[in-house]
Order: C-alpha cells, then sequence, then structure tokens
C-alpha cells in the first residue's frame, strides 16, 4: 500500500544556513541503512525529505532500518495518488483508511497543502470535500478539528501524497555532522552503549580494544567485533583498532604494585586510544564509564585515567545506574552479546583488594618504573594493531 | 624483558583434541562427495537412484557389524552420540518399563547419558549413581549392592572422555547378567570405539552408542547397536525408516562417510593401538620431568595388562599447579597446538568438570587442567614438540597469576 516514506528531522531543521549540511548527511545516513532493502530513491523537496521505494519491499524492514537513523524524528508511510482527478483522489483516500484502520470508530481531521496551484480546488475546499467523502463512506466515523485521533494529511504535488500514520525515530543528529571520536570498547554492557549514545549526536565512531593473548581468547575479540557490529547499525561502519596489550600488560604486572595495576592499565589504554584517535582525526575519547561502578570508576580513579589525556573524554552513561545501561543495551540489541562469559583483559590479573582512591602522584611514582621500557613499548603496540572495519551486521 | 606469549609465527599445527573431535580422512571426504554429488537417491526411493543409496547404508552397516562381530540388522543410524544415548537410555526404560523403574549408571557419564538420566528420574524412575575410586574406575562393589530385582538398565561408559579410564566392561556385563539376564546394559562407547576392542556379545552389552565424527568420520552421525530381541522405543516419528526405529531420510552421505571410517579405523588396528600405547608412555613420561604437573586417572598401562582397565591410549588429563587452563590453553594454541580444558563439551559452561570433581581432584586444580587427546596421526614429533613447548611456557605463565607476584 505504502509507495514511500515521509521522514521527518527535528532539531536539524533549525540549523540556519548549514542546514544541507544536515540534510545531505541525513540523507546520505538513510541511504547506509536502506541499502539491502529493495531498490529506493531519497529525494529532498522543499524542505522534506522522501524515501520513494522503487519496487516491492518488506515493510517491517524498511522501517527497522530507518528507525535507526539518527536525526530521524518520525517517519510517514505514505500512499501516493498518481491522478488527482477528483472522484479518483477521494477513492484512494477512502481504499487507504479502510485498508490502514480496520477499527474506524476515531475522531480525524483532513489537512491538505497545495504545492501546485493550479490544482482546481483550494485547500480549504479540499478538507472539506474529502471530509464529506469519508463521513459518507463510513459513518462511524467522526470530524474534531480540535483534537483528531487522526490527522489525516493530503499533499498535492506533482503527485499527490496520502498520509496519517506516524512511527516514531530515534532522534538525535545525523552521524557524520558533528566530528569523530574513538569509544574505548571493551567486551562488557556498557562501552557499546556509549558509542551508541555519542552516535547518537551525530559523531562518527572508531573504536579501540585491547586484546591480550593467551589471557583473552579469539571468541573474546570475536565478541568485540560483533558488539561494534551492532553499534554499527545505528552509526555507520565503526573502524575497530585491535591493540595487543599483552606485553604492556605484563610490564605493569613485573614492575608496578599490584593494587594500582588496573588503573596504571587503564592510563596506558587511555593513552594508547587517544594516540590512535589523533592519528585518525578523532576529536575526543568515549567509555562506558559510570561513576562507582568498580574501583577503577570512582571519582579519584576517574581523574587518575583522565589525567593522561589532553583530549576531552566523553563518558555518557557516567551518572547511570547499572539498570539504566543495561536498559539500553537490550534496547539497541547489544545485551545479549555483551553476556557472553569471556573474559577481558581488566579482570584477568586484577588484584584482590585494588586501590580505590589512587593519588595521581603515588601512581606517576609508579610509573617510573616502567620508564626505560614502555614508550617502545607503547609504540610498537599502536605500530602493530589489527584494524577491521565493521559493517552493520543487518 | 624476555617476555613472549605470543606472536610466534606458527608452522606447523598438532591436533591435540582428539576426544573432541577429529580430523576427517580424506578418503572418507572422497566417498562422502561421491554420494552428495553422484549417488544422492533416497533409499525409501523405489528408482535406481534409490537403490543405490540404499546400498552405501548397507555397506556401512556390514563394515560396522563386521567390526563388532555382530549382525548387521543390529545397526541403527542416528545424528551422533548425543542421539544415540538419549535413544539407549530413554527409548530403553520406556520400553522395558513394566519389568521395573529402577536404572544405574556411574557418577562420571558424559552429559548426553547423564541429562536423559535425570529427566527419566522426572518421569518416576529411580536412578542410582555409582561412585568411581581415585582413578576413575567405577566400584564393582557398589554395582553389586546397587542390583534390584526392579533394575532394568545399566549404563556405563567405555572410556571416560575427560580422563581416559577404561571401566571393566566385561566384569559389569558378566555381574548384570548373573542377576538377570534380563536388565539391559547400555556401554556409551562413543570415546572407546576405535581405540579399545569392543565386542558386545562377549561383554554381554545390549545398546552401545557411537559417534563418527571421533573417529575420523563426519559430524551428524552415529549408531546405536541394539542387540537382536532387545526392545528399545524409537523416540523420532515419522516416516518409519530403519524399521520403525528412527524415521527421518537416512543421512546417506555421513552413514556412507562413517562406514569408511570405521573400515580405515580398523585396519591393522592393533598395531596402531600399540603405537598409540607407546606415544602416550612418552608423553606422560615428559610431563613427569616437568615440575607442578600431574596425570589424573592412570598415567601408565603395564604390559599384559587386562583389557578393561586402565587408561585408553589416546586421552591424558593434566592438572599444572598455579596455571589456569584458558591461559594455557591459548598459550599452545598461540604456538599451533590444540587441546582442551577439562572436557571439551562442559568447557563452554561454568559448570567445572564433573569426572575431575567425583575422582577427587582438589579443588585448585579443577580449572588448572588440561586434556591432550591423541589419534592414530599424531606423531613422535608431536608429542616431543608439545613437550618442549610446555617445558617452555611453564614457568613463564606461572610468573603471571592473578592476585599479585608470588
Amino acid at each position: 500500500m505504502f509507495k514511500a516514506f515521509l521522514i521527518k528531522y527535528g532539531e536539524i531543521g533549525i540549523k540556519g544556513k548549514n542546514r544541507y549540511i544536515f540534510e545531505d548527511a541525513l540523507i546520505k545516513q538513510i541511504k547506509y541503512a536502506l541499502k539491502d532493502c529493495a531498490a529506493f530513491e531519497v529525494t529532498k523537496q522543499q524542505g522534506r525529505i522522501y524515501v520513494h521505494m522503487l519496487e516491492d519491499y518488506d515493510y517491517d524492514q524498511v522501517v527497522s532500518a530507518l528507525t535507526r537513523v539518527f536525526g530521524i524524528v518520525a517517519i510517514c508511510p505514505v500512499v501516493i495518488c498518481d491522478d488527482p482527478e477528483w472522484d479518483n483522489l477521494t477513492k484512494v483516500v477512502g481504499d487507504y483508511i479502510e485498508g490502514a484502520y480496520p477499527d474506524r470508530k476515531f475522531t480525524f481531521k483532513v489537512d491538505s497543502r497545495r504545492a501546485d496551484k493550479r490544482y482546481p480546488k483550494k485547500s480549504m475546499e479540499i478538507n472539506a470535500g474529502i471530509g464529506e467523502y469519508l463521513l459518507d463512506r463510513f459513518p462511524e466515523m467522526s470530524v474534531n478539528v480540535h483534537q483528531p485521533d487522526v490527522m489525516l494529511n493530503i499533499e498535492i504535488r506533482e503527485k499527490t501524497y496520502i498520509y496519517s500514520k506516524s512511527i516514531k525515530g530515534p532522534g538525535g543528529m545525523p552521524v557524520g555532522t558533528n566530528g569523530k571520536a574513538m569509544l574505548l570498547l571493551s567486551g562488557g554492557i556498557d562501552s557499546p552503549v556509549a558509542g551508541y549514545m555519542i552516535a547518537k549526536r551525530g559523531v562518527t565512531i572508531e573504536a579501540t580494544y585491547f586484546h591480550a593473548p593467551p589471557y583473552t581468547s579469539e571468541r573474546a575479540k570475536q565478541k568485540v567485533v560483533d558488539l561494534a557490529k551492532i553499534v554499527a547499525r545505528y552509526s555507520g561502519p565503526v573502524k575497530l583498532h585491535i591493540v595487543n596489550f599483552t606485553d604492556i600488560q605484563l610490564a605493569i604486572y613485573e614492575k608496578c604494585p599490584h593494587d594500582e595495576l588496573t588503573i596504571i592499565m587503564r592510563r596506558y589504554m587511555m593513552r594508547i586510544a587517544e594516540r590512535i584517535a589523533k592519528e585518525n582525526g578523532a576529536l575526543g575519547l568515549i567509555t562506558g564509564e559510570s561513576i562507582g561502578q568498580v574501583a577503577s570508576q570512582t571519582l579519584q580513579s576517574l581523574a587518575a585515567t583522565n589525567a593522561v589525556c589532553t583530549m576531552p573524554v566523553f563518558r555518557p552513561v557516567i551518572g547511570f545506574d547499572k539498570n539504566d545501561i543495561v536498559e539500553i543495551s537490550e534496547k539497541i540489541g547489544a545485551f545479549e552479546t555483551s553476556i557472553q562469559p569471556y573474559e577481558d583483559c581488566c579482570t584477568i590479573f586484577v588484584a584482590k583488594h585494588p586501590v580505590t582512591k589512587p593519588s595521581i602522584r603515588v601512581i606517576e611514582r609508579s610509573e617510573h618504573h616502567l620508564a626505560d621500557i614502555i614508550d617502545q613499548m607503547v609504540e610498537e603496540a599502536v605500530q602493530s594493531r589489527e584494524i577491521v572495519i565493521c559493517e552493520s551486521d543487518i | 624483558m624476555e617476555i613472549n606469549l605470543g606472536h610466534s609465527a606458527v608452522t606447523k599445527e598438532i591436533y591435540l583434541d582428539n576426544a573432541a573431535t577429529t580430523k576427517v580422512l580424506p578418503s572418507v571426504c572422497e566417498y562422502m562427495v561421491k554420494v552428495m554429488s553422484d549417488d544422492f537417491g533416497n533409499p525409501s526411493s523405489l528408482h535406481m537412484k534409490g537403490f543405490t543409496a540404499e546400498q552405501y547404508i548397507k555397506e556401512a552397516k556390514k563394515s560396522i557389524a563386521s567390526v563388532l562381530k555382530v549382525d548387521a540388522k543390529e545397526i541403527v543410524f542416528t545424528s551422533g552420540g548425543t542421539e544415540s544415548n538419549n535413544m539407549a537410555i530413554i527409548g530403553g526404560a520406556m520400553a522395558n518399563q513394566r519389568r521395573g523403574r529402577h536404572l544405574i549408571t556411574t557418577s562420571i557419564e558424559h552429559a548426553s547419558v547423564y541429562n536423559p538420566f535425570i529427566w527419566l528420574e522426572e518421569q518416576g524412575f529411580e536412578v542410582t549413581y555409582l561412585p568411581v575410586d581415585d582413578q576413575g574406575t567405577v566400584s564393582l562393589e557398589a554395582l553389586k549392592k546397587a542390583l534390584r530385582d526392579d533394575t532394568i538398565l545399566v549404563s556405563v561408559m567405555a572410556v571416560n572422555n575427560e580422563i581416559g579410564t577404561i571401566q571393566p566392561l566385561d566384569k559389569i556385563g558378566q555381574m548384570i547378567k548373573e542377576k538377570n539376564p534380563d536388565i539391559l546394559f547400555h556401554v556409551d562407547a562413543i570415546q572407546g570405539f576405535g581405540k579399545i576392542e569392543i565386542y558386545p556379545s562377549k561383554l554381554h552389552v545390549d545398546l552401545l552408542s557411537v559417534s563418527g565424527h571421533k573417529l575420523h568420520g563426519p559430524k551428524g552421525v552415529g549408531f546405536l547397536y541394539i542387540r537382536d530381541k532387545v526392545k528399545v522405543r524409537p523416540l523420532i516419528l515419522g516416516g518409519g525408516q530403519q524399521k520403525d526405529m528412527r524415521s527421518g531420510t537416512e543421512n546417506v552421505p555421513g552413514i556412507a562417510g562413517l562406514g569408511e571410517a570405521v573400515r580405515q579405523i580398523f585396519k591393522d588396528f592393533s598395531v596402531k593401538q600399540k603405537n598409540l600405547y607407546g606415544l602416550r608412555e612418552k608423553f606422560v613420561d615428559g610431563l613427569s620431568q616437568l615440575e607442578g604437573v600431574k596425570v589424573n586417572g592412570f598415567a601408565h598401562r603395564t604390559e599384559g595388562e587386562e583389557t578393561y582397565h586402565g587408561a585408553a591410549p589416546h586421552v591424558i588429563s593434566v592438572s599444572f599447579d598455579n596455571i589456569r587452563a584458558e591461559v594455557l590453553l591459548h598459550a599452545l594454541e598461540e604456538r599451533g597446538i590444540y587441546v582442551s580444558s577439562g572436557s571439551a563439551c562442559s568447557s563452554n559452561h561454568p559448570a567445572i568438570s564433573g569426572t575431575l570433581k567425583a575422582i577427587g581432584v582438589e579443588k585448585k586444580y579443577l580449572d588448572a587442567t588440561i586434556r591432550f587427546s591423541l589419534c592414530y596421526d599424531t606423531t613422535e614429533e608431536d608429542i616431543l614438540t608439545c613437550l618442549e613447548v610446555l617445558k617452555a611456557l611453564l614457568p613463564m605463565l606461572r610468573r603471571f597469576t592473578r592476585g599479585g607476584r608470588r
């Protein structure tokens, strides 16, 4: 029944002269999201974006793909009437109502617009005429011009567009409009959620994962690739940098106090992620940290890890309870993957009683023990990294 | 620092996880390809294509029957070891429950035996689980006590999948039949078939489960030997294939492949078996040179030992002091050596090995045990390389353990 979708976008509508940048980014993301659906065409006309389906397609598949595109506020499935001759138009509208609403005990209002001013009826006449036709054909319907249950939109352009339903989009801003940031992606629940949230603000996501063979397995790595692919469903392709962290971790283990191991380790992760971020033109780091969740996420620990970077570090779930994070994780479809039981490199050597209130000065002193080897090791870790482009898996 | 736990170029793979699954023999592959691409008929079809397909099944049955010294009609093909065990235990218990509702098994069975028993308990059957000694041998004393007038089925594995202990099948069979010849004796021979001699009639075995992929055949196929006249209720209902015992179009390529694997494996069987025991001995000797290493179950096999006693030739379970099995596993993997931690079938679950617990392995070793499992293609060089790698790895891994420096 629906041959097109009207895409409504909110926030980006207000962007003044830059508006075209945002619209073009949105169109690009829509095209990416729909690339495996049927043939389609995206058009921008008079401040509206339409997706025209050019062949038979799977309605649910297309709608669910569009609901993953940041920047879309609502998606309206549209019926197209090729011949706006009055009798034909009323019939098409009537058939649409009959097909789309099995239960027609509702109030409605017709709101028509005439972009093509040559059309013989004025908007008010169209509204009244369609309303009359519908009341005749479906006596159970009634008119309410103030608070209608159904707002029936009719737009007369080269073709006539009829729509009344609206599916909520994810909101946010189109990815690609707000620069790039580097996500520190572990195999857990929080970091994919953090990546999703920043991507939602229009930021392109790259990710860094720290791999520690033989302490972490090939399956743990695959799990992170899978998570990056889930984030990519929303953000578009994610460039994933896989850094072998084993040697650095073992060096810290040998040279530094054991209760500071996790903190020092995380400081090196931040340093490495920042280096790769800079090399790739990213402007910030993203982590899934949440205050107090574990020893390395107390305010003191956060301060200690934050101190090693100059880039801003975005922590979108910083004030979230675990339950709230889990809720988003489930919503974006990452949870099942996140809870697969493979060890990540943060837990393999964890101390029984790690420091919870590290002093930066003490930590820095401990890191001195690594002074003669660590630069070389970091360099090697950065150089030998593996890069995987993770495309959406659906 | 001379730390190097990875990044080494792997030149040759050494596969020591043959108790998990084995490499399919080239002749088996070729044979299956022929069946799939040329002789793809449905054995139930009346035309020539169906007839040809049926011949493959007959041939496989004949090969299996001949190595077991049983009649070809006593073989039913299944989807593998798990289905064979389920069919024997559930089907056997269900078909004979009028004679009694008491069942016996051991405390070290594989999940595909253990879980059907748990299910039968839920259906109102009573199950006795026999204990094993610290080498994993089931207690005959306990069996004697457990056998009752209403016992209808006893299930004991031939070779334990985690530690390789061979069960005294001969004595068990005899004891069961002395008590009551009607009690069914089921043997899970999934790890034993093709590694030790098994003749059902000699051992008084009524039901015997075998899986194809443990003996260089394909996955997804196995068989259940059902002694003539023994009643088993089929579990899979449908078109009545295999004389109503196991419906579903026969997996002809799988069955043909299994037949070919059996023919290959049992060629010069005793020579191969002897060689494999030799390799095992070398490996265990080498292990004993390493520090903080302990073999679970029977370490050695002595000349002239009884057939149904001691260690199988292919499984060696080893516990390591202060090493996490998973880490050692991945470290070996980096050197191209593939092994399992505990038992591969349960490796993915947090549940720790049932067998290791049952034989009283100390708690600290439960998470520190590796299973090496050999096959007839394993070479002495493979074993020596593996020992060398272990020798280098163990001290390195022991330097870094959870909870801080020692």
